[in-house]
């Protein structure tokens, strides 16, 4: 336990220590806070999925500092941030941005995947789209954690240099704005290639309810 | 329980007619509500809860009447107000249902797999835990919540909490704070508190236990978190795990104050 602590502590403070010109602290910083937390998290996911446990107690670099300034970051660190995650995004080797808009709309639909409860693994993951985003005019049961989606392609087109961005943020929305809610759908494995390239044609295809 | 039963599923039925228009399903919600604001089937939950409260069970063939929930042994009224808080007993800060799972033990005789055995019900099996913390958080009603922060470990059980509120991880990069910390939004038609705003902690942190019309059955604040971090893509959380309790912590400073209306009648 001791150790634990130890170590947990060593690497909140390497965290911090790998940020040159970080000129401020996060808010309310407290290393032992954080590292205490850690040891509370590790102590209380004891009886589920192994995995995932693993998996959750291991956050990576931009979910640390997201975690640590409460996804305010200040500009020199977002600016870090961004840059890195935009080194993480992986183009489709086949040069297909733009799949088929029906099918965008039923992974938007779809909130299938990745919880603890989910336990078809070759059953593809959903991408909780319409939970957070108004996307076509018809769906009505739409969140707004994200902004509105409607009309997305009509309003910017949608040459090579949109869908490109399009498909970027969808692969890693934290590449395009530091410590955003949405989560990294290509980075972090949740949706495939295929998958990201159908809801890039659910925004921008002229023929998509989005942009009718 | 049959009849309750029988008009939440019809009113349900008429759900997706609400549906037709953007803000009209709150709406419906809301006047459910209102309807069943004088029959929310918790009552029958409560009852259970007291009756169970005052059974002779378990191994030492004791009721619950002697359990000490923070305000003296035998104490209810109002305890639920002071909840989560740290016990001298135990060294600890527990929240209602760890500390009934530390009375059926101390009390009653069972082993804490006993107790813990059953704390969320499915459509087959009900669940004791349920009713009981119905039964408890109702003799608070009307009352205003009162959590102290002041024991050192209910500070640091506050520090904790803040912390993981914040904590990002798992595979959708998800926080509490990723659905719950700005004002005004939705998952799909689902209002969001904003738990660090006094406004709408209060109106949640205090309806909770709550009758949820979508699982027919009342649900406490363990299961809610349990369900978010469901949601949230990470392993269930274990039950009165010290990162459940220290969230409720972190969420009562901000709602202290709200007037308690448990059990609530939810989604």
């Amino acid at each position: 336990m001791r150790r634990a602590r130890v170590i947990v502590f060593a690497a909140a403070v390497a965290a911090t220590a790998a940020m040159p010109g970080c000129a401020t602290q996060p808010p309310g910083d407290d290393a032992g806070a954080r590292a205490r937390a850690e040891e509370v998290f590790r102590q209380s996911f004891t009886r589920g999925n192994r995995q995932m446990a693993a998996r959750v107690e291991q956050q990576d670099e931009v979910q640390k500092l997201c975690s640590a300034w409460r996804n305010q970051p200040p500009k020199d660190v977002a600016e870090k941030i961004e840059q890195a995650q935009m080194a993480t995004i992986q183009y489709p080797a086949s040069g297909k941005l733009m799949g088929d808009w029906r099918q965008g709309e039923k992974i938007a639909q779809d909130g299938y995947g990745l919880r603890f409860t989910d336990p078809d693994p070759k059953r593809a993951n959903g991408g909780n789209c319409y939970n957070c985003h108004r996307i076509s005019k018809q769906e009505l049961s739409y969140g707004t954690i994200g902004p509105s989606l409607y009309q997305f392609g009509k309003l910017r087109g949608a040459d090579e240099a949109v869908q490109k961005y399009v498909y970027g943020k969808i692969f890693n929305p934290q590449a395009f704005l530091a410590c955003s809610n949405m989560p990294r759908f290509g980075h972090n494995g949740v949706l495939t290639e295929e998958q990201m390239a159908h809801l890039v044609a659910l925004l921008l295809d002229p023929d998509s309810p989005v942009n009718k | 329980m049959g009849l309750p039963r029988l008009l939440i599923a019809g009113l349900l039925a008429l759900l997706p007619l609400a549906a037709a228009a953007q803000d009209s399903t709150q709406k419906e919600i809301e006047r459910y509500r209102q309807m069943l604001a004088e029959g929310n089937p918790a009552d029958l939950f409560e009852a259970r809860g007291e009756e169970l409260w005052k059974t002779k069970r378990g191994p030492k063939n004791a009721s619950l009447e002697q359990c000490d929930l923070g305000l003296g042994a035998g104490v209810v009224k109002g305890a639920y107000a002071r909840l989560p808080r740290w016990f001298a007993d135990t060294d600890r800060v527990q929240d209602l249902e760890s500390r009934l799972v530390t009375c059926m033990t101390t009390l009653q005789g069972y082993t804490v797999d006993e107790a813990m055995k059953n704390p969320f019900s499915s459509p087959d099996r009900k669940s004791d835990m349920e009713a009981l913390a119905s039964y408890v958080a109702g003799q608070s009603r009307g009352m205003k919540l009162d959590v102290p922060i002041v024991h050192p470990k209910e500070r640091e059980a506050f520090a904790i909490g803040e912390q993981l509120f914040y904590r990002r991880a798992g595979p959708y990069d998800f926080a509490c704070a990723s659905c719950h910390g700005e004002n005004g939004r939705r998952i799909r038609l689902q209002e969001l508190p904003k738990l660090t705003d006094p406004k709408d902690a209060q109106k949640i942190f205090t309806t909770w236990p709550a009758y949820r019309v979508s699982q027919g059955t009342v649900r406490t604040m363990e299961h809610r978190l349990y369900d978010c971090y469901w949601q949230m893509r990470h392993p269930q959380i274990d039950y009165t795990s010290d990162a459940a309790i220290d969230l409720m912590v972190f969420m009562a400073k901000y709602a202290n104050g709200g007037e308690i209306a448990a059990p609530g009648l939810k989604r």
